[in-house]
């Protein structure tokens, strides 16, 4: 791998080997008392993030400290982005201040891979960590790594991703991910919330939520992305809840074996009700868990062998 | 480790140097050794733990678990060590895939850890595994039981249990075969022309 910028072209056996690594950086790390590994002692990790982020800036900066990394964040709001610099200009300066890795979250779909069109001559690689409403591959490879563990397998799965799928980066990154791993996917929506060429994805799309839940294995609630609509997407929040939100009743239409994910943040009672977030067979703290593994298995396949590196 | 590479080889190129029959005997050999050495049974200490390498380290170190087991009646117990994320190598080859890594329940504070590998030869990968060891406890005593000794070390390592000392040049190929992972036990000795990294 040269750089992490979509799941679109992601091959099953290199994206199958990341979540084989991140399974081992998981069963190793467990009950050390030491969870620090050697392996990028000496490598330099950039995060450059232009839109708000907990988890996912969070994620990526402990997975390259426990891999021993330097890791160093830059926000736009502290940097030369606030002096008008533009992207590439700032990308190439922490290029040539020795960054091996670029983690980047954009606004703009799109801006990882022209930041990797940039970089292309420096050896340093990019990593996408959400660009618009574009690509979020680390997120995909999160949800794919708990599925896997919580299911055993992808392979032949059904799993229903439901809810703002127009704004989604974590929506499309899932689906071509889990379509390349073997599962099938159904995207539940109102079609107000559906983008245009929703056809030409590997994906059947369905309204009806109560439908759709009896035959999956796996449902992957999407947070209502209020602050890329501007317009009339749903009648109201209530209205939208009771047709897409994830409550108790809907809970018990889920097979015995079906598990519930969310990308975070939630909105608690809009997309999903409080109680479901925390039962059981919801592994949202999982995701995150897994989260911190997979983002260090995804820094050893691009930093760790050679030629990875010009 | 041992080489992995199975090239169509030229069979007469090819030496045994242990049959399955010898490697049965090396691994009961080596057991009682370790029974003896770590004084097993003589004292309230618990008994050694047995971390195998992978790849073939650890089935080896599960057959002599299973052997001082049944020698000693103590349990021993075999887990897996994998030292990919500590080599001093990596960033001269491809990618390499992780390996299994089982450590014992109880962990291996102030325990006996007895590593095991395959073959001995230039003392890297227990370098890596001296490394690795130190981020999951602090054991009482750390030693070595490899099935063959190939020479040619580039640290100042040496194994306390030895299956077979083989005198080898650079170019050739020490390979052991285990039916855990290969169908088959045996030790095979190969030129290939080429010096290993």
């Amino acid at each position: 791998m040269r750089h992490l910028l979509t799941t679109e072209n992601l091959a099953a056996d290199t994206a199958t080997a990341v979540l084989d690594t991140a399974d081992e950086l998981k069963r190793t790390l467990l009950g050390r008392e030491v969870r620090k590994l050697p392996t990028l002692r000496g490598r330099t990790v950039i995060t450059m993030f232009y839109e708000n982020s907990t988890r996912t800036r969070v994620s990526f900066e402990i997975a390259g400290k426990w891999m021993s990394a330097d890791v160093v964040n830059v926000s736009a709001g502290g940097s030369s982005v606030g002096k008008g610099e533009s992207l590439r200009d700032t990308a190439l300066t922490l290029s040539a201040a020795g960054a091996d890795c670029v983690i980047v979250r954009h606004p703009a779909s799109g801006a990882a891979h022209r930041l990797a069109g940039w970089l292309a001559d420096t050896g340093t690689c990019v990593v996408n960590a959400g660009d618009g409403t574009h690509q979020h591959p680390t997120q995909a490879l999160l949800d794919a790594a708990t599925l896997r563990e919580r299911l055993g397998g992808l392979a032949g799965r059904r799993v229903a991703i439901v809810g703002d799928v127009l704004h989604s980066r974590v929506a499309r990154s899932n689906v071509y991910l889990l379509a390349t791993l073997g599962a099938e996917v159904v995207l539940v929506a109102p079609p107000t919330l559906l983008p245009p060429g929703v056809e030409h994805w590997p994906v059947t799309v369905s309204h009806e939520l109560d439908a759709e839940l009896p035959a999956v294995d796996a449902v992957m609630m999407l947070r209502v992305q209020a602050e890329r609509m501007h317009g009339g997407f749903f009648p109201s929040a209530r209205e939208y809840s009771i047709a897409y939100g994830l409550g108790e009743a809907r809970l018990r239409l889920l097979p015995e074996h079906a598990v519930v994910l969310h990308p975070g943040p939630m909105l608690r009672g809009m997309e999903i009700s409080s109680v479901v977030a925390d039962a059981p067979r919801a592994a949202i703290t999982e995701q995150v868990r897994n989260g911190v593994h997979v983002r260090m298995a995804v820094l050893y396949h691009l930093l760790a062998g050679e030629g990875e590196q010009a | 480790m041992a080489s992995r590479s199975r090239g169509a080889a030229d069979p007469a190129a090819e030496r045994e140097l242990l049959s399955a029959g010898d490697v049965a005997r090396t691994i009961a050999r080596m057991a009682h050794q370790i029974i003896e050495k770590t004084a097993l049974g003589a004292g309230p200490d618990a008994p050694p733990v047995l971390l195998g390498i992978p790849t073939r380290g650890t089935p080896l170190a599960a057959r002599l678990g299973a052997r001082i087991s049944e020698f000693s009646g103590a349990a021993v117990p075999a887990g897996a060590l994998d030292v990919t994320l500590y080599r001093d190598d990596l960033r001269r080859r491809p990618t390499r895939p992780l390996e299994e890594t089982q450590m014992p329940e109880d962990g291996i504070d102030d325990r006996v850890v007895v590593l095991v590998d395959d073959v001995l030869y230039s003392g890297r990968t227990i370098r890596a595994a001296l490394d690795a060891l130190r981020d999951h406890g602090r054991p009482r005593a750390v030693q070595l039981a490899v099935l063959v000794d190939r020479g040619h070390r580039e640290l100042p390592i040496r194994a306390d249990y030895v299956g077979k000392n083989v005198p080898t040049s650079r170019t050739e190929d020490v390979s052991v075969l285990l039916a855990e992972t290969d169908g088959r036990d045996a030790v095979l000795l190969r030129e290939t022309g080429q010096e290993r990294r």
